[in-house]
C-alpha cells in the first residue's frame, strides 16, 4: 500500500510535505486562538476543495451546487444530534449516505439525458436554491430562524460528541483534508482515476475506448458530494449554528470552488494553497481595513474581486502548477487541455 | 371571486415576466453569439436599476423615459467589459470565464453596497398607484407600462438583428465562427458590439425594474440565478425562447406565491427548471447543441 502511494514521487517533495504536515500539528501550540479559527477556515476550505476536485478537475463535470452536499450533510447530523441526541459520528453515516444519494440522483438524472456543460453546472445551482428554499421552509430544523446546536463547552473536549475548543476541530480538520489528500493521491493512480482524466479531456474518446463513461462520472460525484458532507458536519458542530440563507446560498458554492480554482483544478495541492491564499487575503484584507480605521461595508469585497481578477487574467492554470515548477517538484498530475 | 384572484395574479405575474423576459434576452444574445455565461447579469440589471433610482431620487426624471441613456451607459459598459476583460477569455475553458465573470458580479454588487448602501431604494411615480380596469380585472398601470416598455424594445431588438447588416453579421458570428472569419467579418468587434447589445437590454429592463421593485444589491445575484432559469427554460441562445421562459417563469412565480407563501415563490422556478433540464435539456425552445 505505502509503495503504492509513495512510488514516483520525488524525495522533495515527500520531505517537503512531510515538514508542511509537522509544521501543521504543531502550530495550535504556537499561536493563539485566533490563528487557530483562521486555520480552521483555511483547513476546511482545502478540504472541501479537494471534494469539488474529484468531480471538477478529475473527471470534468462543473458543479456550482456544492453547498447542497455541506448542506445536508450539517443539517442532517446536526438534526439527529439535536433532536435525537445521536452521536455525531453516527450522524455522520446518515449525512454521507443523505448526501451521497442526492449527489448520485442529481448525476443520474443529468447524466442519463445528455446533460452537460453549462446545463450541468446550471441544474447544479437549482438544486441548490431548491434546498435552500426548502430548507427556509421546514420548520423541524428551525426554518429560516435557524437551527442551533447547544453551545460548546470549551474547558472539557468531548470527542464522541464533537463538543469542545477549537483545537479538537483543528485536528479534527488536519485529519480529514490529510486522509482527503492521500486518498485523492491514490484515486489519480488507480484505475478510476485515469478513466476520469480520459473523460474530462474527451468524453467520447473515452467512450470510445471503452470506458462506462456513466459509471465513472456517477461514482465520481457520489464520492465527491459523500466526502463534502462530512465536511459539512464538521461545520455544523463547529460553527453551532446553521441558516439555509447561509449553508446553502449559491455564494457559498462559489466560494467554495474559488481555492481549487485558483490553486490549480486538477492538482492535489490547488485546493490547499488556493484555500490558503483566499483565507490568508480576505483577513489581511480585514486587518488591513480596521488598521486605517476603514469600516465601509462591502469595500472589502471589492479588493478580493480585483484580486482574483488578476489571478484568472495573468495565472490561468492557478497558482500551484507554476509554483511546482519553480519548487523543482515535477510534473503536476495535470494540464488542462486547450478548449 | 377567488377565480378573479388568480387571473389577475396571473396577469400581473405575466407582465412582470415581460420585463424578465427582457432581462433573460439580453443573457441569451450574450450566450448565443459570444458563447459566455454571462454570470454577472443580475449585477449589471442592478446597476441600471440603482442609475433609474438615482436619476429619479436626484433630477425627477422618470425611469420609463430614463430607459434608453440607461441602456446606453449599459451598452457601453458591456461593450468595454467584452473589449477589455472577457475577449482575452472566449478560448478558455468554461470555468476560467466563470471565475472572471464571478470576480467582476463580485466588484460590481459591493461597488453599489458601497455607493448606494445596503438600505431598499425605491421609485415613486405619480402613476405608482394608478391601475386599469378591464372588466373585473385590476392590473396595475406601472407593470403595464414597464410590461409594453419590454415588449417595444424586444421588437425593436428582433427587428435590429433581423433586417439590419449589423445585425445580419452578429448572426453570421454565431452559426459559423470560421465562416465569419472568412467572409471578412471583424468578429472582435461584433462580439464587443453583441456584448454591448445583450448589456443594453438588461438596462432598459433595469430601468423598467425600478419602477416595479424597491432595489437592494443583493438583488444581483438573485437576477443573474433568475436570468439563468429563463434562458435556460427557454432555450439557451433562442431569443423567443428567453421571452417565453419570462413569462412563463412570471406567471410561475407569481401563482407559487398566492398558492403558498411568497417567500418560496422562486422554488417553483427553481423546480420548473429542473423540469425542463431534464425532460428537454436544450429548453422549450432551443435546439439541440451539437
Amino acid at each position: 500500500m505505502s509503495e503504492l502511494l509513495l512510488s514516483g514521487v520525488p524525495r522533495r517533495a515527500l520531505v517537503l510535505l512531510a515538514a508542511l504536515l509537522a509544521a501543521l500539528v504543531a502550530f495550535p501550540l504556537l499561536v493563539n486562538d485566533y490563528f487557530i479559527t483562521v486555520l480552521i477556515l483555511i483547513l476546511y476550505f482545502a478540504y472541501v476543495g479537494q471534494a469539488w476536485n474529484i468531480m471538477m478537475g478529475f473527471a470534468g463535470q462543473l458543479s456550482l451546487g456544492h453547498a447542497l452536499y455541506v448542506g445536508l450533510g450539517a443539517y442532517a447530523a446536526a438534526a439527529l444530534y439535536v433532536h435525537f441526541g445521536i452521536s455525531p459520528w453516527i450522524g455522520l453515516g446518515a449525512s454521507i449516505v443523505i448526501s451521497a444519494a442526492a449527489g448520485a440522483a442529481i448525476g443520474f438524472l443529468a447524466f442519463r439525458f445528455g446533460v452537460a456543460g453549462v446545463y450541468f453546472a446550471i441544474l447544479t445551482i437549482a438544486f441548490g436554491e431548491f434546498a435552500r428554499i426548502g430548507f427556509d421552509h421546514w420548520h423541524w430544523v428551525g426554518g429560516s430562524a435557524g437551527f442551533f446546536l447547544p453551545v460548546a463547552n470549551y474547558t472539557r473536549n468531548d470527542l464522541l460528541y464533537l463538543r469542545g475548543s477549537p483545537t479538537m476541530f483543528y485536528y479534527l480538520f488536519l485529519g480529514i483534508t490529510v486522509a482527503a489528500f492521500v486518498l485523492c493521491h491514490a484515486l489519480l493512480r488507480s484505475r478510476a482515476g485515469y478513466y476520469w482524466l480520459a473523460i474530462r479531456e474527451s468524453p467520447e474518446a473515452a467512450q470510445a475506448l471503452g470506458i462506462d463513461i456513466f459509471r465513472y462520472k456517477m461514482y465520481a460525484v457520489t464520492l465527491s458530494a459523500a466526502m463534502t458532507s462530512l465536511g459539512g458536519v464538521l461545520f455544523a458542530f463547529y460553527y453551532n449554528n446553521l441558516f439555509p440563507e447561509q449553508v446553502f446560498h449559491i455564494s457559498r458554492s462559489i466560494e467554495l470552488i474559488l481555492g481549487p480554482i485558483i490553486g490549480g483544478i486538477g492538482t492535489l495541492f490547488g485546493p490547499i494553497i488556493g484555500a490558503f491564499l483566499l483565507t490568508a487575503l480576505a483577513e489581511s484584507l480585514h486587518e488591513v481595513m480596521a488598521a486605517f480605521g476603514i469600516d465601509v461595508p462591502g469595500i472589502k469585497q471589492v479588493f478580493y474581486g480585483f484580486c482574483l481578477l488578476l489571478v484568472v487574467m495573468f495565472l490561468p492554470d492557478g497558482v500551484w502548477p507554476p509554483l511546482a515548477r519553480r519548487l523543482g517538484l515535477g510534473r503536476a498530475p495535470s494540464k488542462r487541455s486547450e478548449g | 371571486m377567488p377565480a378573479d384572484i388568480y387571473l389577475n395574479v396571473a396577469v400581473s405575474g405575466l407582465l412582470t415576466g415581460l420585463v424578465y423576459g427582457l432581462m433573460a434576452l439580453g443573457l441569451s444574445v450574450i450566450f448565443g453569439v459570444v458563447r459566455v455565461v454571462n454570470f454577472a447579469h443580475g449585477e449589471m440589471m442592478t446597476i441600471a436599476m440603482y442609475l433609474a433610482v438615482a436619476l429619479f431620487a436626484n433630477y425627477k426624471l422618470d425611469p420609463l423615459v430614463m430607459m434608453v441613456p440607461i441602456a446606453v451607459v449599459l451598452f457601453v459598459l458591456g461593450y468595454l467589459m467584452q473589449r477589455g476583460l472577457i475577449s482575452p477569455f472566449i478560448n478558455r475553458p468554461e470555468h476560467s470565464q466563470f471565475m472572471l465573470l464571478v470576480a467582476i458580479a463580485l466588484i460590481m454588487v459591493n461597488g453599489l453596497l458601497i455607493v448606494f448602501g445596503p438600505d431598499a431604494q425605491s421609485v415613486q411615480t405619480s402613476y405608482s398607484y394608478d391601475s386599469f380596469m378591464v372588466g373585473r380585472l385590476i392590473v396595475d398601470a406601472t407593470k403595464v407600462y414597464a410590461g409594453a416598455a419590454a415588449v417595444a424594445v424586444a421588437a425593436a431588438l428582433f427587428a435590429f438583428f433581423r433586417f439590419t447588416l449589423i445585425g445580419k453579421a452578429i448572426r453570421a458570428c454565431a452559426d459559423n465562427y470560421a465562416g465569419a472569419l472568412v467572409v471578412g467579418l471583424n468578429v472582435k468587434s461584433l462580439y464587443a458590439l453583441t456584448f454591448g447589445i445583450g448589456a443594453a437590454c438588461v438596462g432598459a429592463a433595469g430601468a423598467m425594474m425600478a419602477v416595479l421593485v424597491d432595489v437592494t444589491p443583493p438583488l444581483g445575484p438573485a437576477y443573474t440565478l433568475l436570468a439563468f432559469v429563463i434562458v435556460i427554460t427557454g432555450g439557451l441562445g433562442s431569443m423567443p425562447g428567453a421571452l417565453l421562459g419570462g413569462l412563463l417563469i412570471g406567471i410561475t412565480e407569481a401563482l407559487g406565491g398566492l398558492f403558498f407563501t411568497p417567500s418560496a415563490k422562486s422554488m417553483f422556478a427553481f423546480g420548473l427548471l429542473v423540469l425542463v433540464l431534464l425532460f428537454r435539456p436544450q429548453g422549450i425552445l432551443g435546439k439541440r447543441p451539437s
